[in-house]
């Protein structure tokens, strides 16, 4: 399996920039996930390390082969679409076999592996049919295991799980974590559902807007967040993000704004020096949010107005205002929350992220 | 009267006018034609006076070697004109399916000839073959070779014409086939160049056979055309020399022109109108297959 490399890699459509030069580095055998939102750039890198797409400057390396000039068949790749692409005058078991029978393998191998893989993925029946007779859920089992057939050493998907109901995309998922175990290959996966992307990346890239934001484990991302776009994107329900001033309250930073003012651990105050002001962004996951003892004391609470609740069996989600700002909370579902009712709640300093106001970088 | 009554009935009024039309303007002249190729007519006569001959006039023309050698070259021209534009103007679509700067310039330029009046196109092409004025001879001369007859030899007479149809209707083909090429869906293409496939092997395997619907009836629909095709070979030739360039629309109107026999040039229309029937039903069933198989297999995936 080739080690993948992006060096100063820029992508431009005529005059628009659309990926300024950015370096990426994939580790061999690695599942790694490109996410980010819609029109941020995803396809195109994944286009262009699969050859549909030219590189305007910088390289691509496989190992130490220079490989943006080569053509999509001397990449040894193999990629599954978002629309499938399957060929629709084929029958699947042809389908399959395109790239094999271009090779000119002999037809008995060409049977062997295409039984295999349908067996492996559950199609068998299907082979003698036509694209267009399948399900959606078949077709995208079907472009799966053409790319699988052709053992290639790396895989690429474009969101290929996005054009499913929301049942069968979540058990695609678990097969293809499945699948990741058992195939040493690397695989670039490019989506926009960041569930998608925590449950299936060894690394996950987020992009944003063209750029590189982070890359790191799921974990990395979710509890390390290097700015407030990764923060706000990585985890559901999605993170809040208050307007604060930070205030030396005798002796212990808080995090004030109206209606809340939060004691911070001390080791922010090391972290906030450099700061040019003290307006900032804290950040705090809706599961950071407890709800208040009789005994909290005044200064750590932060009382909230319950305008929606969302049962969702094990947890309630609740949309609730302070001031003008709307806050989620996320609570097992034990107690009853009425609408309209406020409640106090507490947070747990640590969890607190502050957030640069200009940079939006984490701090 | 019920409004339901009423309501069923207001398609067909509106359908009426049209209806009438068809009525007049079709099917009375095709049932006068069909009338008349069962009389001896003479134009000089009013078509109540022409004696009934019954089937008479078909069987005189499939005895008639003229007729047969006139109906044979339409075959032949038909035929080669058919194929050979098919090759080039499906080739040039392919060669032409490309976004290079200028790309959309060239492919108003190629299918200028097809907006060209026929009677037009016949001059045009009269004069580049003039045995010593036309283009053609001119330039062969100048390069060294011997000038050809193009129009004055019965066996170049007929490679001529061809040549002019060629010229004027290619781009038909190229329109269309650029359209089917520009609709089939991009992402199966870019998975046949990931799958490997060369770009030859793109066309034989992938682009060629998803056009194929589109060609069937393309390469139908020239074909009837090809059969009617006049004025051109009119100015041209007028299907001489001999009978070699006589095809059966020229010598249909000759039969009522010069033979003055109306009956006879009516049953060789009808002969002509009977193959153009035959293909034109072909294809409609071809349409009709294809269309209810891929409705059927857009139900099964439906269901399933
Ligand atoms: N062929 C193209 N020509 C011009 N702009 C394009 C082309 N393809 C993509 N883009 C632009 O590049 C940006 C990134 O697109 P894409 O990589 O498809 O985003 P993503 O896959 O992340 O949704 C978008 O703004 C899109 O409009
Ligand atoms: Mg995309």
């Amino acid at each position: 399996m080739p080690r993948i490399r992006f060096d100063s890699v820029e992508k431009r459509f005529g005059q628009t920039m659309v990926l300024p030069p950015f370096d990426l580095d994939f580790d061999d055998g690695e599942f790694t996930v490109l996410v980010g939102p819609s029109g941020c750039g995803k396809s195109t890198t994944l286009r262009m390390l699969a050859g549909l797409e030219e590189v305007t400057s910088g390289e691509i390396w496989f190992d130490d082969r220079p490989i943006s000039r080569l053509e999509p068949k001397d990449r040894d790749i193999a990629m599954v679409f978002q629309d499938y692409a399957l060929y629709p005058h084929m029958n699947i078991a042809k389908n399959m076999s395109f790239a094999l029978r271009l090779q000119k393998v002999p037809k008995a191998e060409i049977d062997a592996k295409v039984a295999k893989v349908a067996e492996m993925l559950g199609i068998e029946q299907l082979l003698g049919r036509k694209p267009g007779e399948l399900s959606g859920g078949q077709r995208q089992r079907v472009a799966m295991g053409r790319a699988l057939v052709r053992d290639a050493s790396t895989f690429l998907f474009d969101e290929p799980l996005s054009n499913l109901d929301a049942k069968l995309r979540g058990k695609m998922r678990t097969e293809l974590a499945e699948m990741r175990n058992t195939l040493d290959k690397n695989m670039v996966y490019v989506t926009h559902d960041q569930v998608e992307a925590m449950t299936l990346g060894d690394r996950i890239v987020v992009m944003a807007n063209g750029l590189v934001q982070q890359q790191g484990s799921a974990e990395d991302l979710f509890k390390t967040p290097a700015n407030k776009f990764v923060a706000g994107f990585i985890g559901s329900p999605t993170m809040n993000f208050l307007d604060a001033t930070l205030v030396d309250d005798g002796g212990t930073l808080t995090a004030q704004g109206p209606g809340f003012s939060f004691a911070l651990p001390p080791s922010m105050r090391e972290r906030t020096a450099g700061l040019s002001g003290p307006e900032v962004i804290a950040g705090i996951r809706p599961a950071s949010f407890a709800l208040a003892p009789d005994d909290a004391p005044a200064g750590s609470r932060i009382d909230l107005s319950i305008k929606v609740s969302e049962y969702l069996g094990t947890q309630t989600i609740l949309v609730t205002t302070c001031g003008d700002h709307e806050i989620l909370v996320e609570l097992d579902s034990g107690a009853r929350f009425q609408r309209g009712t406020t409640m106090g709640f507490v947070v747990d300093p640590e969890t607190i992220m502050i957030f640069d106001k200009k940079t939006e970088l984490r701090l | 009267m019920a409004a339901a009554q009423i309501k069923r009935m207001t398609p067909y009024m509106f359908l009426a006018p049209a209806a009438a039309i068809m009525i007049v303007g079709l099917l009375y002249p095709i049932g006068y034609m069909v009338y008349a190729s069962f009389l001896d007519w003479n134009p000089s006569q009013r078509i109540g006076e022409a004696d009934f001959v019954g089937l008479r006039n078909y069987v005189t023309l499939l005895n008639d070697a003229a007729f047969r050698e006139s109906a044979g070259v339409t075959l032949t021209f038909s035929a080669i004109v058919v194929v050979v534009e098919m090759v080039i103007g499906v080739g040039l679509a392919l060669l032409l399916d490309r976004n290079i700067r200028g790309i959309s310039v060239l492919r108003t330029l190629f299918i200028l000839p097809m907006m060209i009046a026929p009677i037009v196109v016949g001059l045009m092409w009269r004069y580049m073959y003039h045995p010593s004025v036309g283009i053609f001879n001119q330039t062969l001369k100048e390069w060294g070779f011997e000038p050809i007859p193009w129009l004055s030899d019965s066996g170049w007479a007929l490679t001529s014409i061809i040549i002019a149809d060629i010229w004027q209707w290619t781009p038909f083909i190229f329109i269309l086939a650029l359209a089917a090429l520009q609709s089939l869906p991009r992402t199966s293409l870019e998975a046949a160049r990931i799958d490997g496939a060369s770009g030859w092997q793109q066309i034989v395997y992938i682009k060629l056979p998803l056009m194929m619907p589109v060609l069937v009836v393309t390469a139908l629909l020239r074909l009837i055309d090809s059969f009617k095709v006049l004025e051109v070979i009119l100015v041209m030739t007028n299907g001489g020399p001999g009978l070699s360039t006589e095809i059966l629309s020229l010598r249909i109107s000759r039969t009522a022109s010069e033979f003055r026999e109306l009956g006879l040039a009516a049953a060789m229309s009808n002969y002509l109108l009977l193959i153009l029937l035959t293909l034109t039903v072909i294809m409609f069933v071809y349409n009709k297959v294809v269309e209810s198989r891929a409705q059927a297999i857009r139900q099964q995936a439906e269901e399933a």
